[in-house]
């Protein structure tokens, strides 16, 4: 697998990370690097198998509808860099 | 001085020769004294004295109290802690101070254990040797030139160096085996789902797992038993009847079979650890178990499988620190794009940007079904290994680790290298198997060699018993860095 | 609209998001309540507070189950919460859970009354179990946006249609009658106000004949049926212009604005999204027990569709008043209430209730559940008007003063003696009154004029201040004008 500059970009963009132009490079061989780990995954014969996401065969517990929480917005807003009037706050957007 | 056990300090504790408070401002005096080694983030030493005068103050109220009660601990910096400033190694959460515990934190505090601070650790536990901390490297206690390993680096130098009789942990793909084997030390993964991971802070969902480091199987055993069970906050969390792991490790080991997984001995192995861990599990048959050899094909695949999985999960768990409703927040941010590009690479440190860069290339489209997708098809393989082996042993062993504690720095420069070390853990969690590393003596370089054992799922008794049995005929475990108090 | 004579076909998808009434979120404890303070119904998983976890609300799953079984979908056995990730401020994970590749509620149909008399087939391709985002508040800040996670992590069931409506009349149509179902098996209040069912749009065109798809657009969140209507109406105009411009139409996701009737590019979102769903590892697979769902199935109520056609086949209705009628379960609840006390009287108890009870009920803004007069006070109404102890018009009256809390009909009746003279003798002397008043009137009634019928009939009721029975009055008339 080889990766391009364009690509490490289009990566870094959906996982929202900004690049230096001058990281830019390094971290294209690196990821490259990684990804050749990868290719073991080809040599893996699991055509037959379906995919494993948890490890056991486990049955999701769920809750009864029960409202179990209070008001925390104080303790929650003051965790925030910046909240104002009860809102968390973010540069303004543009829908 | 010999390490003492946990059980050794409660007697202590229950005859009133020593005091919680006493035994809190000797492992606070011991932390500042091996500061060196950078083994906490951080101590509370005034909640910690609060904690121990309370628990005193109820003993000599005549309280019933548990074994736990009264003895120091450490909780590695990943578990949330109300009121108490959570890093999770990183710089992206330097100044996050949860307003609630994590279930393991709730539950070693209800059994009165005294937390005296909370331990270094890799960044979001993504690496093998704590030097991806944003609060510096951790040091080795047998040699402070040497990683303690990781990402529970912190908790298990902590421990090796006597600072606390054991330490909380976790274990993504051997975060707490690989640093007790470094450090010379007992560390336990329990099977996923049978410690809550709610208040824990989540690298990959699916593999991580608290676990214990302490001296020996039977603390391990103590703390388990405090801290497993069913947790409704956690989805993932198993509803199994509370099996008590500590009052049932004096089993005999006759009929034991033990598989000797042959691949756990190849590749890049190093010569003395494997003879080492050979002589281990001599001692094991000595004590009644039967060894036999087995194989795990698939056992190198496990690799590639994890180092897609992990920071697939990664790459998802970590989005939420955007900067907007708690973590690092970028000053300079004009726009909403640069609010989070610029937190998040200023809050985020070199190797976790590099696993969410990866994890978010294994599940883009495109690439998912070559990667993502083929992962878990390999991680279905990699447990049908195990339930096969399974159908013929009791439990699996081979060295924790293919070498001893590597040089700060040695390996810094080289992901690959660092990760392709974790080849005899990662597959545990990818099972979701417990497994336990136990010390196996010393390396020709004078350094720790850990050996793991790994039991089917929920046979955490059988496990500890075994170790525990090892434990009573060797005394590997009892050795301590020069210098130890 | 397919005919000949039109050149372009639309063809339009919808998914409705339906929030369901549960008390508490899909996966934390915070209330949904509507309309409090921001951030105070946000609890540290909705926050996404690190080390938090979601566990999924049982009662959601169950909406989601009576859905299905509405639509006569499958209800899948296993199913599985997954990640859609994207970052956006009022996303607090960075992403949504939702269900993609296996979700609980299969395939599906409705069957849909048009308002031009056709019945069309809706094939529903799925519904799937998600979290509501929090709220942007735009305008309250100068230079910023304000978050309000309230009502991130409200249960949501995504139902999707396939791209199978050809106009926007067939679109209302269909969200109506989905609109009916969820409130008819309560699992949604359906306030489109408050953002509780609301819908995206799919739309394309094709030439007429094409069996391809045509490049779709999509308009996001619009929350009324007008809005849909008039969003689609202008799509669809604009697909086509653009088309016969020579220009392509861009796969994107658009907003409408209410105030000029147009849809617009939506600059936040970006082009080419790339979600990276995988299975939730927080979640274990969604297992549904065969004996639960057979539990749900016998629970579930008589539904609009066959009970709109057992109101015309059994009831004898009027296609429009069993439509009516069945428009929303509380009125057909209502009316079949009244309906038990009157047998055979189907007709006269729905003209009361889509007349006298539909009339006040809008002009106070309620619920049909909240009016101050119940189907028992009617049915007692009711009664006192067939078995003519009032006539219709003093009905009116009574009606009018029950709705004003003056007590049942009864009392009504009693209290202003509003009772119909029923008794011969009484009757008698008022008309012996009337017709010694009215002598000369009398003689000619006698010479030939029998017009002067209804005079006597006026004078009489005005005599008996209205409460004479008529039918009685007039039988009684006759006879003494005839007799002697």
């Amino acid at each position: 697998m080889s990766l391009d500059h364009a690509a490490v970009r289009h990566i870094a963009r959906l996982a929202r990370l900004a690049i230096a132009d001058d990281q830019l490079e390094s971290l294209r061989s690196d990821l490259e690097r990684v990804l050749h780990l990868f290719d073991d995954l080809a040599a893996a014969n699991v055509n037959h198998l379906a995919p494993l996401a948890h490890p056991h065969d486990q049955t999701l517990a769920l809750r009864d509808d029960i409202v179990s929480e209070d008001d925390r917005s104080a303790q929650l807003l003051a965790l925030a860099a910046t909240a104002q009037g009860g809102y968390f706050l973010v540069p303004k957007v543009i829908e | 001085m010999n390490p003492v056990s946990i059980a050794s300090i409660s007697a202590e504790l229950a005859a009133q020769r020593v005091s919680a408070l006493e035994l809190t401002d000797q492992a606070l005096a011991r932390a500042e004294h091996a500061a060196a080694l950078n083994s906490f983030i951080r101590l509370d030493a005034d909640a910690a004295r609060g904690a121990a005068r309370s628990i005193d103050a109820m003993r000599a109220n005549g309280s019933d109290l548990q074994p736990l009660a009264g003895i120091p601990f450490a909780h590695k910096d990943i578990f949330c802690t109300r009121g108490i400033a959570t890093t999770c190694g990183s710089r992206m959460l330097q100044n996050f101070v949860p307003p609630y515990d994590a279930h393991v934190v709730e539950r070693l505090a209800q059994a009165g254990a005294v937390s005296i601070g909370k331990t270094n650790m890799d960044e979001f536990a993504m690496g093998s040797s704590n030097e991806s901390s944003a609060y510096g490297a951790a040091a080795n206690p047998w040699d402070h030139t040497r990683v303690p390993g990781g990402s529970s680096g912190g908790s298990a130098a902590a421990v090796a160096a006597g600072i606390v009789p054991f330490a909380t942990g976790t274990d993504t793909g051997g975060s707490v085996r690989q640093p007790a084997a470094f450090c010379g030390i007992t560390g336990l993964k329990p099977t996923y789902g049978r410690v809550s991971r709610y208040g824990m802070i989540a690298y990959a969902s699916s593999l991580d797992c608290a676990g214990v480091l302490a001296r020996s199987a039977a603390d391990c055993a103590v703390v388990l038993d405090a801290i497993a069970g069913f947790d409704a906050r956690d989805a993932t969390s198993v509803e199994r009847p509370g099996e008590r792991t500590a009052a049932a490790l004096s089993q005999p080991l006759a009929g034991l079979r033990i598989g000797v997984a042959r691949e756990y001995f190849s590749g890049g192995v190093q010569a003395d650890v494997a003879d080492r861990v050979h002589a281990a599990l001599r001692e094991l048959q000595r004590c009644g178990a039967t060894l036999v050899d087995i194989g795990l094909p698939n056992a190198h695949h496990a690799i590639a499988a994890y180092y897609v999985i992990a920071p697939a999960e990664a790459s998802s768990n970590l989005a939420r620190y955007d900067g907007v409703r708690y973590g690092h927040r970028a000053a300079q941010a004009r726009s909403l794009d640069e609010l989070y590009s610029l937190s998040r690479a200023e809050g985020f440190g070199a190797e976790v940007q590099r696993r969410i860069l990866v994890g978010t290339y294994a599940l883009s489209a495109g690439y998912y079904d070559a990667y993502y997708l083929r992962a878990q098809k390999v991680r279905r393989l990699i447990a049908e290994d195990f339930a096969t082996a399974f159908a013929g042993v009791d439990l699996i062993a081979g060295p924790t680790a293919p070498t001893t504690a590597f040089r700060i720095g040695e390996k810094s420069g080289d992901a690959l290298a660092m990760y392709a070390a974790d080849v005899n853990t990662v597959a545990v969690n990818l099972a979701g198997l417990p497994a336990i590393s136990v010390p196996a003596g010393f390396a020709d370089d004078g350094l720790p060699v850990g050996l793991q054992l790994i039991a089917p799922a929920f046979a955490e008794a059988r496990l500890l018993n075994a170790a525990h049995q090892l434990q009573q005929a060797t005394d590997w475990h009892l050795q301590v860095p020069a210098g130890t108090p | 609209m397919k005919t000949a004579a039109q050149p372009w076909q639309a063809v339009i998808g919808l998914e409705i998001h339906a929030q369901l009434s549960t008390a508490s979120k899909l996966f934390s404890g915070a209330a949904t309540a509507y309309g409090a303070d921001p951030n105070t119904q946000a609890s540290l998983v909705d926050c996404a507070i690190p080390g938090t976890l979601p566990v999924p609300n049982r009662e959601a799953v169950r909406k989601a189950i009576q859905f299905g079984l509405a639509i006569d979908a499958t209800i899948a056995r296993h199913s599985v919460f997954a990640r859609k990730n994207y970052f956006y401020p009022d996303l607090p994970k960075g992403y949504q859970i939702s269900q993609y590749e296996l979700p609980v509620v299969g395939a599906g149909r409705l069957s849909v009354r048009v308002d031009d008399g056709r019945t069309i087939e809706v094939l529903i391709q799925r519904a799937h179990l998600e979290e509501d985002a929090g709220k942007s508040v735009h305008d309250a800040f100068h230079a910023e946006t304000g978050i309000d996670l309230n009502r991130a992590g409200t249960p949501l069931l995504e139902i999707v249609s396939a791209p199978v409506m050809h106009s926007a009349a067939e679109a209302v149509a269909y969200m109506r009658t989905v609109h009916t179902l969820v409130r008819w098996l309560g699992i949604c209040d359906g306030n489109m106000q408050e953002g509780s069912f609301r819908c995206d749009c799919n739309v394309s065109v094709r030439r007429s004949g094409d069996t391809q798809l045509g490049t779709r657009t999509e308009i996001k969140n619009v929350n009324s049926f007008r809005f849909v209507e008039k969003a689609i109406e202008y799509e669809i105009e604009r697909q086509i212009r653009a088309l016969e411009n020579g220009d392509s139409i861009v796969q994107e996701t658009r907003l409408y604005d209410p105030t000029r009737h147009q849809t617009r590019p939506m600059r936040s979102k970006e082009t080419a999204d790339d979600y990276r769903y995988f299975p939730d590892p927080d979640l274990p697979p969604l297992t549904i027990a065969e004996a639960d769902i057979a539990r749900e199935r016998t629970a579930l109520p008589e539904l609009p569709q066959a009970r709109r056609v057992r109101y015309v086949t059994e009831l004898g209705l009027p296609e429009a008043d069993a439509d009516q009628l069945c428009s929303d379960r509380a009125t057909a609840d209502y009316f079949e209430a009244v309906l038990a006390a009157l047998p055979g009287q189907a007709k006269l108890c729905a003209n009361w209730v889509l007349g006298e009870v539909a009339a006040k009920i809008n002009e106070a803004v309620i619920e049909i559940s909240a009016a101050p007069v119940t189907a028992d006070g009617l049915a007692q109404l009711l009664t006192r008007l067939r078995e003519g102890s009032i006539s219709g018009k003093i009905a009116k009256d009574v009606f009018a003063a029950m709705w004003n809390g003056e007590g049942d009909a009864d009392a009504i009746i009693q209290a202003r003696g509003l009772k119909q003279i029923s008794d011969t003798g009484a009757l008698a002397a008022a008309i012996d009154a009337v017709l010694a008043e009215y002598a000369g009137q009398v003689a000619d009634y006698r010479n030939g004029n029998e017009k002067l019928l209804q005079f006597f009939v006026g004078q009489t009721m005005k005599r008996t201040r209205g409460q004479a029975n008529p039918q009685q009055l007039n039988e009684l008339l006759k006879q003494k004008l005839a007799g002697n």
